[in-house]
């Protein structure tokens, strides 16, 4: 049982992981308070719908395909809204992109109605997998999989390019980035693309197992934040250890103590915020 | 010499009259009065309508004034309705007025005692553990359901008439008038707050803390005062609630409810009080027309407006009105 | 009970492997009028910051009227008498010049706590504030909101707002720093009719100016007083046009 319970709550984990890790990114960057990322998310999950239901596209496509729709349609929304509001008061960034959360909410309960959508997972994503001593469900496996292979990629990405070691120039310290000469607003956009689709992806594996309705992005806005502060800003690995944490401790107390487990989530949290008030990893800046 | 004196009380007349009272607040007074004999019999959405005011009230003391963001004011509004609740549930206690001092005592402590901790905290962090802490009060209330009735809701509230005489009706109007009274003297209290030189330092403290400390204030202690008296009121707005619905779910202590009470206090303005009327009254009345035909474009439509108020009216509806009087002005002269 | 006002002994204070303070001892009497000069980057403000209290020195003593306030916060400081300006305008933007000083007023004067009689009926409060700021030549912007002044006046607010705590020290961190010349005129007169009682530390860029100022002159070096002096010795000291003027001793 121990070992389900643990299985499980990793690959939660790594769907809160793969949604997550670009808002850490980018709010490490321009320090913007975005509650709205769970937004691109919805997107994403309803875009994988939409490519395998109207247009029969195969889920394997359908994924990357939302993704990329998704990244590039959030350049929109970046231009239009956020970008004002880049030197604003944390108090009018939340305000805003509560605003975004709320009309994304609208927009996709006219689009799509209000009940959760589904999708038939293609066949060799159902059933188990045996692993000698024990089945492990099928899709689980390919969401760890999935999430271990992003996490390398986007860890080399970061540590290992030079695009990468521009973005953690900027993260470190925005004008100390600028004044060496990297023009920090179309890094920033492009990190904001990537992140929005890598969301979008992680949105579209999340259909299966979290379920996508439009009360999605308010739903799980305070984990996606929680994950980002508890792991600190700007932190891949920051943010893969707290979705992990957070996802294995949660699916536990879940499990184990049905009536009372939700709340173990949130003490944990305070817990660590009073101690290290910039997250596991983060660091204070200025 | 009289010159001289004159241009000095020019000069400090900004400070010296702040205070006092203008015609135009006797405003809110008068609609609400008049509300209750031209719309008898939407008393019940006018009781919730106060109520609202004063818990955003209690909000712009702390986010207006002080300048302290939170994502979980509805921690205290909750607490204030269970507290209020349980009393009569459990206990018996079924004294409607000194219910709601003990209700608003309790509230106040456990600000005060969160405040000793959250204030200590800025920016993000703060946001993220007033969220935190709210949403673990929810979900606290919900495991120890033999107390809180949980998920179901705390049921078997019951008040005596008030003051022993004004019995409760169907349409809601003895409690209209009840929390109309409590209202006002929050907002008579709130308002001495403000213009006192204890609010005035709060003010200070918005505007630039750094300094603050510089000239000997002791920020974090003054912090911890305000949230602690905001706290309270806020738990006599949940208190008020739970008399007036003599039923408490969870969604008291819920986001929402803390995201709700933000928005409505940044449309209608922050740090000047009346924003919490104006933001209350505007939002309520049209959520109870709009959302019954389509909720979807409600809930847009609040988007909307929060995403234009943020880009272009950073001082909400009273901020525009401000806007408009001076423009008139100017053509005027 | 000592004659020194301000006194700071050997005082230390290290950035991981960055030394911004090294063994600091000055002094400070009363009515003093002092002059803390330096290069970019000498720690002039990381000094200012270990005497106010905004950092906390590694090693070493600050003493305020003899008293030991190593361990004390700013606003202890402040209470105690030691007040400062900043060299960026610290100021509350949206309020009135004469809220500003107001607020440090009520700070100073203990009413801050006070909740129930609005500050526009402590007259006393007001008139002193307005004395104040006619003393600074502020009184006829007094409503003005200080995020619509000039610069100049708003480094006066910054001195206003210093003296409203009634300092028996007062720190100026580049009272004039970025004040066009007309208007750094009126900076140097106010600092010249203060109370002669408070003793001042001015640090500037503006030899000029310093030297109006400062009956005494503190050179700080790369974190350590190299000299201290009359203007006129440190103005002839060689090892300070060496390192402060980047004039070479051999240039007679």
């Amino acid at each position: 049982m121990l070992v389900s319970i643990v299985f499980d709550g990793v690959a939660y984990a790594m769907i809160l992981f793969i949604i997550s890790v670009g808002l850490s990114v980018t709010m490490g960057m321009m320090g913007f308070v975005n509650l709205a990322h769970g937004v691109f998310a919805m997107a994403g999950g309803y875009f994988t719908v939409s490519a395998m239901v109207a247009v029969g596209m195969p889920f394997l496509l359908a994924l990357p395909g939302a993704a990329v729709l998704v990244g590039v349609a959030s350049l929109v929304l970046e231009r239009l809204l956020y970008a004002p509001l880049y030197n604003a008061r944390e108090l009018d960034q939340v305000l805003l992109s509560i605003g975004i959360v709320l009309m994304a909410a609208a927009a996709f309960t006219f689009a799509y109605g209000p009940g959760p959508v589904s999708i038939d997972v293609p066949d060799y994503l159902s059933g188990q997998i045996d692993a000698g001593f024990r089945t492990f469900p099928t899709y689980r496996v390919f969401l760890i999989a999935v999430g271990a292979v992003l996490a390398v990629a986007l860890w080399y990405g970061v540590e290992r390019t030079t695009i990468g070691a521009r973005i953690r120039a900027a993260v470190d310290n925005r004008r100390m980035a600028e004044s060496v000469g990297i023009d920090v607003d179309s890094l920033f956009r492009f990190t904001f693309a990537l992140g929005s689709g890598v969301a979008a992806l992680g949105g579209g594996l999340a259909v299966e197992v979290l379920g996508v309705s439009p009360g999605f992005a308010i739903q799980y806005l305070v984990l996606f934040l929680i994950v980002v502060s508890v792991g600190g800003l700007g932190t891949i690995k920051g943010t893969l250890v707290a979705a992990l944490v957070l996802g294995v401790i949660d699916n536990a107390g879940k499990y184990l103590w049905p009536e009372g487990g939700a709340f173990i989530i949130y003490a944990v949290t305070i817990a660590i915020l009073l101690y290290r008030p910039h997250g596991l990893f983060g660091r204070s800046h200025g | 010499m009289a010159d001289a004196t004159r241009a000095r009380e020019r000069a400090t007349a900004h400070v010296v009259t702040a205070h006092r009272w203008r015609w135009v607040e006797a405003a809110p007074w008068l609609v609400a009065t008049g509300a209750f004999f031209l719309l008898p019999d939407y008393m019940t959405l006018g009781t919730q309508i106060v109520i609202t005011v004063m818990f955003a009230l209690s909000l712009d003391l702390i986010l207006g004034f002080a300048g302290i963001i939170t994502l979980g004011h509805a921690a205290y509004f909750g607490v204030g309705a269970y507290a209020c609740g349980m009393l009569s549930a459990h206990l018996g206690w079924t004294e409607p007025v000194s219910a709601l001092f003990a209700a608003t005592l309790v509230a106040a402590f456990v600000g005060w005692l969160s405040g000793l901790v959250l204030m200590r905290y800025h920016g993000l962090t703060l946001l993220m553990l007033t969220l935190s802490v709210a949403i673990l009060l929810q979900q606290l209330a919900n495991t120890y359901s033999d107390f809180t009735g949980g998920f179901d809701g705390l049921t078997g509230i019951y008040f005596d008439p008030v003051f022993g005489v004004f019995e409760y009706d169907l349409w809601s109007h003895t409690h209209y008038w009840y929390a109309l009274a409590w209202l006002a003297v929050v907002f008579v209290v709130a308002r001495r707050i403000v213009y006192s030189p204890f609010g005035r330092s709060l003010v200070g403290i918005r505007e630039n803390a750094l300094r603050m400390h510089a000239v000997g204030a002791p920020v974090f202690r003054r912090q911890v005062a305000v949230y602690t008296v905001s706290a309270g009121i806020a738990g006599l707005s949940g208190a008020l609630f739970a008399q007036a619905n003599t039923f408490v779910t969870l969604d008291v202590l819920g986001f929402t409810r803390s995201g709700i009470i933000m928005i409505i206090l940044i449309l209608g303005g922050t740090g000047r009080l009346y924003g919490a009327f104006v933001g209350a009254i505007v939002y309520m009345v049209l959520e109870d027309e709009l959302s019954k035909l389509t909720p979807e474009f409600w809930e847009f439509g609040v988007g909307l407006a929060l995403v234009l108020v943020v880009l272009f009216a950073r001082n909400g509806i009273l901020g525009l009105l401000d806007r408009a009087r001076s423009l008139l002005a100017e053509r005027g002269r | 009970m000592s004659d020194f006002v301000l006194e700071a002994d050997a005082v230390t204070k290290s950035f991981g492997a960055l030394s911004v303070a090294r063994d600091i001892s000055f002094r400070l009497e009363k009515g003093a009028r002092h002059g803390l000069i330096g290069p970019n980057g000498a720690g002039k403000t990381t000094f200012i910051n270990l005497l106010t209290g905004v950092l906390t020195p590694d090693r070493g003593v600050v003493r305020l009227g003899g008293a030991d306030v190593t361990r004390l916060t700013p606003e202890q400081r402040c209470r105690r008498g030691l007040a400062r300006t900043f060299q960026i305008n610290q100021l509350f933007p949206s309020l009135s010049a004469l809220e500003n000083v107001l607020l440090a007023l009520t700070e100073r004067d203990g009413r801050a706590w006070r909740f129930l009689r609005p500050l526009g009926q402590h007259a006393d409060l007001i008139d002193e504030a307005m004395s104040l700021l006619a003393g600074l030549g502020l009184e006829s912007i007094a409503a003005r909101s200080v995020q619509e002044l000039a610069y100049g006046q708003q480094r006066l607010v910054e001195i206003a707002i210093a003296l409203a705590s009634r300092p028996r020290v007062l720190l100026l961190d580049e009272p004039a720093a970025g004040v066009p010349g007309a208007e750094s005129r009126l900076i140097l007169d106010a600092i010249e009719a203060l109370d002669p009682d408070i003793a001042v530390l001015v640090i500037e860029h503006d030899m000029d100016f310093i030297f109006r100022i400062a009956r005494r002159i503190s050179v700080l070096v790369a974190g350590a007083i190299l000299v201290e002096g009359t203007p006129e010795e440190i103005a002839a000291d060689p090892a300070v046009r060496e390192v402060y003027l980047g004039e070479t001793t051999h240039a007679h």
